[in-house]
């Protein structure tokens, strides 16, 4: 540490990765940072961001949503990241380190976080165009680039980073194969049992696997570019890519041209306190070499060292660092690979004399669990494959080497682990693992800082908000903390009902009670009931089949919109959307709609679902606008509904140059077939000509790309708030299959999702994920399709334009007056003014005019006139 | 049987009981353009209230849904769902509107008249 009298002193780092900017936090929050001058040198071209998610990027993430920095953080601690300007040497005698633009930053504490490269095996080719390395966002955009031209790619490398890569190309739609050294995939994490039940999950996806083989050599064609990789045995794959993944290597180079010392496999010698050799280097993440002679790959022994050297800087301007620092970590992992689960805590591998494996394999479902049980019966660790119930649990237990509350065979079982009742932690087991958070922290955050949520608890320990492999554990700490509290946490609809949607669904589809008022006398406590079971009940009635929804009570539970069939707008009005099926439309039918609306007065604009929207009607125009909408062969197109809107089209075969199938006609068919179904949030879908997917199919809860052999399903894909991009359920269908498929989807969706989760969410949270819906709707697992059929069946024949029935009855028409005591009068508070040649909802304290259009409806006991 | 409001002055006929449909809510105009919103719950209880919505300032709040919080009754915005009690006209989530008011809707009185003879 120096000790010159400048009041202001100098901090370099070099790298901001993702242990670089974890560091930096944790340094700015000692009281010491103030005096420091923080210069970050960076090499890559952005802000540290989290390469840990990077395969998100292959599934619709944009590199902006892996940002680990928040925006103005560099601002707030005056910290100068210098990007795309890598240290290029260090000077240690005069503590100066030179970058490539030629600057020479000064130090008084240096501080590398360089990470590691990928491990590239020495074999001739692998600098040709096509050869790949996995680490950053460039690396995907380069992969993502050629991926679109090429058919076959091979990932050199079986471990965790191999199979994300092959993940990864496997999304962009290549035939994958891996190549891996080791007699089984994930050497390190699993055994020879576990290896096996992943390699036959991931064949099961189409991932071809070709253990115990070493690539030799890249093969070129006569242009130079990649054409294939030859294997040790003689063997030949052809591809078009190849992505190196077997491995990092530590980036030291900096520390060993200054004379730093390195270990024996890399990486730059660190004690516990992150300090080198020389007091004024540290050395943090993937580029050090722990005090336990290790080089840790991971971000949470990473995050920890980053932890460790921000205390170390602050305490040296006293005594010197305290405590037991970064003495090494626990390399548990959980991972989701390919679809596939996978989990490995502890000591896998069962080295501790004495040892036992408690084993359950079955091959059919893919499932192995193993627990490595101590010789005292302490749990000491496991290896979990397609099924990883319980990791939550045991990690910290074995972690801590802590005994079992129930018997391990219980645990194994995959059904078991819920049945064996809940495994007690002791409060000091480490539930959160990449941010070091106890179960005792968990439960003081509920109960004693008042955090009543996972968010909140989020927020307040940050557990949870780095891989996020702890969450579900941390879940379930939250609520039984909340209910030890006596914190309601039921999982009911709201005071009034108990059950969530899905129940409500089953009672009303069993029993056939078509009112709420029964509803709530049966199966709820009573009262009025609310905003949200109303609603609810009324969605779950209408899902079902039961006449119009305005009629009988069912009227009086609707939402504001659907209870006037319209949207309701800012200041009062309402907006008029009538379908036009997969966007297709007549000129005749363009012109009518122009009529009205300037008959009207109303403000047109296109919608983002292909389709003309009115703004601007009161309640009383709204009959009369509908009237002239249903004489001219308009219908309602629903967009006031939890119900589907509108199926997008591209122009498809008919026109475009590229189209493999009709993508309109099949647009205008399903849009016709679901119109009206209503469900527990709105449904949007889509419909692509061919793989340049104009209609953006892989947005919407159901879409469907055109192949020349068929047409490809996606399923539960979003725009929105949160963006999903669908995931494909099956591929090259015929229209026949395709129409059932999705039937059975759509109504195994009614049937189990909650309030206002889209299929999004939903197939989120679906047990079993995307196998159990194909499982379902595919191979009819459940037993339930023949019902789902029916159900969609039912719909479909008892289908009508729910404008047309009103406008036919005087009952339900007598909802649209805008006063009970003065029938015919416009509201006058409902004013606009012009602007951009039509017309918008005057703003409070603008004088703006009503709108007067001939009003036809006549009050309470009324008709309808047509005009 | 008829539907009263109190106006300030006296009480004014503004519709049939049956005019109310068990739940939800209709409009009421006033002389000088104010407008009331007029509800009977499932229980058959009448509320007269503003029909300006505090939040969004427009007149829509005659058609939110009436709903209960343990033993209040309450009336839900359609337009942003804020939760009002009946009993007092309070906004139960928020206690002052965007314009820094209290967000208190007036309630005015309500009763069914019972006509002595068809008029
Ligand atoms: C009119 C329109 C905007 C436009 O001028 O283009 C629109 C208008 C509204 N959208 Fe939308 N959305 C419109 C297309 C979209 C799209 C684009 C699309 O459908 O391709 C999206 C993203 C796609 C998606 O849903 O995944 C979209 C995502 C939303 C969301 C976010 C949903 C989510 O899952 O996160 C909401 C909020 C909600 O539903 O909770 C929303 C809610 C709304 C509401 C209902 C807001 C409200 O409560 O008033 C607006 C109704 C206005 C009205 O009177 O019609 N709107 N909205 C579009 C009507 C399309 C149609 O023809 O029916
Ligand atoms: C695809 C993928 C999946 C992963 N999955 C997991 C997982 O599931 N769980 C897990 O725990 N870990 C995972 N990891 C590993 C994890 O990302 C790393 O452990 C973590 O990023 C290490 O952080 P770091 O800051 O040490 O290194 P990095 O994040 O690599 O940051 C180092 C930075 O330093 C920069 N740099 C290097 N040299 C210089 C120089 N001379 N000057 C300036 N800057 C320089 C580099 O450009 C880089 O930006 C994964 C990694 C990858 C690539
Ligand atoms: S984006 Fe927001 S403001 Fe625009 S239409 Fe959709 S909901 Fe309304
Ligand atoms: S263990 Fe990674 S976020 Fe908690």
């Amino acid at each position: 540490m120096t000790t010159d009298d400048r009041s202001i002193r100098d901090l370099v780092l070099v790298g901001h990765g993702m242990v670089g900017q974890r560091f930096l936090e944790a340094w700015t929050e000692q009281p010491a940072a103030r005096d420091w001058r923080v210069t970050v040198l960076a090499e890559e071209p952005r802000p540290a961001y989290d390469r840990v998610h990077l395969s998100a990027l292959f599934s619709g993430s944009t590199a902006e949503d892996l940002t680990l920095c928040p925006s103005g953080f560099l601002a707030e601690h005056g910290i100068d990241l210098r990007l795309g300007d890598p240290a290029t040497a260090i000077d240690r005698e005069r503590r100066l380190v030179a970058t490539r633009s030629g600057a020479e930053v000064r130090y008084d504490v240096l501080v590398l976080a360089t990470g590691s490269v990928p491990f590239v095996p020495p074999v001739p080719g692998t600098d040709a165009p096509g050869c790949h390395v996995y680490r950053t966002i460039e690396d995907v955009d380069a992969i993502r680039a050629q991926a679109g031209t090429a058919r076959t790619g091979v990932v050199v490398g079986g471990g965790l980073l191999g199979l994300e890569a092959a993940g990864a190309l496997r999304a962009g739609g290549l035939d994958t194969h891996v190549v891996e050294f080791a007699p089984r995939l994930m050497a390190v994490q699993v055994d020879d049992g576990g290896g096996a039940a992943l390699r036959r999950k991931i064949e099961e996806l189409g991932v071809t696997v070709h253990t115990s083989a070493g690539a030799s050599g890249v093969l070129t064609g006569p242009d130079g570019a990649v054409r294939g990789l030859a294997l040790a045995d003689g063997r030949e794959l052809a591809a078009d890519l190849v992505v190196f993944s077997a491995g990092v290597r530590a980036r030291d180079q900096l520390a060993r041209d200054c004379g730093l010392p390195v270990g024996p496999r890399g990486g730059v010698v660190v004690d516990a306190h992150c300090r080198t050799e020389d007091p004024a280097v540290l050395a943090v993440g993937e580029c050090a070499q722990a005090v336990d002679g290790r080089v840790y790959g991971l971000v949470a022994p990473g995050y920890q060292m980053a932890e460790t050297a921000a205390r170390t800087l602050a305490e040296l301007a006293g005594s010197g660092p305290t405590g037991a620092g970064f003495v090494g970590a626990d390399t548990s992992t959980k991972l989701k690979l390919l679809g596939v689960d996978v989990a490995s805590f502890g000591d896998p591998h069962g080295t501790a004399d004495g040892a036992l494996d408690v084993l359950y394999s079955d091959s059919r479902s893919g499932v192995y669990r193993k627990l490595v049980i101590g010789a005292d019966g302490a749990l000491l660790g496991g290896v979990l494959v397609g099924d990883t119930e319980g990791y939550g649990a045991l990690r910290p237990l074995a972690v801590g080497g802590k005994p079992l509350t129930v018997a391990p065979e219980q645990l194994v079982l995959p059904a078991g682990f819920a049945s064996a009742g809940p495994v007690a932690l002791p409060d000091d087991a480490v539930l959160c693992s990449c941010h070091n958070v106890t179960q005792g922290a968990v439960r003081a955050a509920v109960r004693e800082q008042g955090a009543d949520s996972v968010a909140a608890v989020k927020k307040c320990t940050r557990a949870g908000t780095g891989c996020g492999s702890c969450l579900k554990q941390l879940g379930t700490v939250v609520t039984e903390e909340l209910e030890a509290a006596g914190v309601s946490t039921a999982k009911g609809l709201c005071e009034h009902f108990g059950h969530t949607r899905a129940e409500l669904y089953e009672i009303v589809r069993v029993t056939g009670l078509a009112s709420f008022s029964e509803l709530l006398a049966r199966h709820g406590n009573g009262g009025e009931g609310c905003e949200i079971c109303k609603p609810t009940v009324a969605s779950v009635l209408a899902s079902l089949g039961n006449g119009h929804i305005l009629d009988g009570e069912q009227g009086a539970l609707q939402d504001s919109n659907d209870h006037f069939l319209a949207n309701l707008q800012r200041n009062g009005s309402y907006s008029v959307v009538p379908r036009v099926p997969g966007g297709e439309i007549t000129p005749e039918g363009l012109i009518t709609i122009g009529e009205i609306a300037r008959d009207h007065g109303l403000y047109t604009k296109i919608t983002g679902g292909q389709r003309i929207d009115m703004f601007g009607a009161t309640v009383d125009q709204l009959p009369v606008i509908w009237r002239k909408l249903v004489d001219a062969g308009f219908e309602s197109g629903h967009a006031y509904g939890k119900s589907l809107r509108t199926v997008k089209s591209c122009v498809g075969e008919t026109w475009c140059r590229f189209g493999v199938q009709d993508s309109t006609a099949l647009a205008i068919e399903l849009e016709l077939r679901y119109r009206g179904l209503r469900s527990p949030h709105k449904l949007k879908a889509a419909v692509s000509g061919c793989a340049r997917e104009c209609a953006e199919a892989q947005s919407k809860d159901f879409g469907i790309i055109a192949t020349s052999a068929g047409w490809n399903l996606y399923v539960g894909g979003n725009g929105g708030m949160t963006p999903r991009h669908a995931d494909l359920l099956a591929a090259d269908l015929d229209r026949e299959t395709l129409i059932r498929t999705i039937d059975r989807y759509l109504m195994f969706y009614i049937r189990t999702a909650d309030r206002l989760e889209r299929t999004s969410v939903w197939l989120e949270r679906l047990e079993g994920g995307l196998d159990h819906l194909r499982a379902v709707v595919l191979d009819d697992s459940l037993g339930i399709a023949a019902e789902l059929d029916e159900l969609m069946d039912r719909h479909i024949g008892g289908y009508r334009d729910e404008w047309a029935e009103t406008l036919a009855d005087p009952d339900r028409m007598r909802r649209f007056a805008s006063f009970v005591n003065a029938p015919g009068t416009p509201d006058p508070a409902v004013t606009f003014v012009p602007e951009r040649g039509q017309i918008r909802p005057a703003r409070p304290g603008e004088a703006g005019h009503t709108l007067d259009s001939p009003v036809l409806v006549a009050g309470a006991r009324l008709e309808v006139l047509t005009p | 049987m008829t539907v009263q409001i109190h106006d300030g002055t006296s009480w004014r006929t503004v519709c049939a009981l049956t005019d109310l449909e068990p739940g939800r809510g209709v409009a009421v105009l006033l002389p000088d353009s104010e407008q009331v919103a007029l509800f009977r719950d499932r229980a058959g209880e009448l509320y007269a209230v503003d029909n300006l919505d505090p939040f969004s300032r427009a007149p829509v709040l005659s058609r939110g849904l009436l709903g209960n919080r343990g033993d209040r009754p309450t009336l839900i915005s359609p337009m942003y769902k804020q939760v009002y009690d009946l009993t007092d006209g309070r906004c139960l989530d928020e206690d002052t509107a965007p314009d820094g008011a209290p967000a208190v809707l007036r309630r005015w009185p309500v009763r069914v008249h019972t006509e002595e003879r068809a008029a």
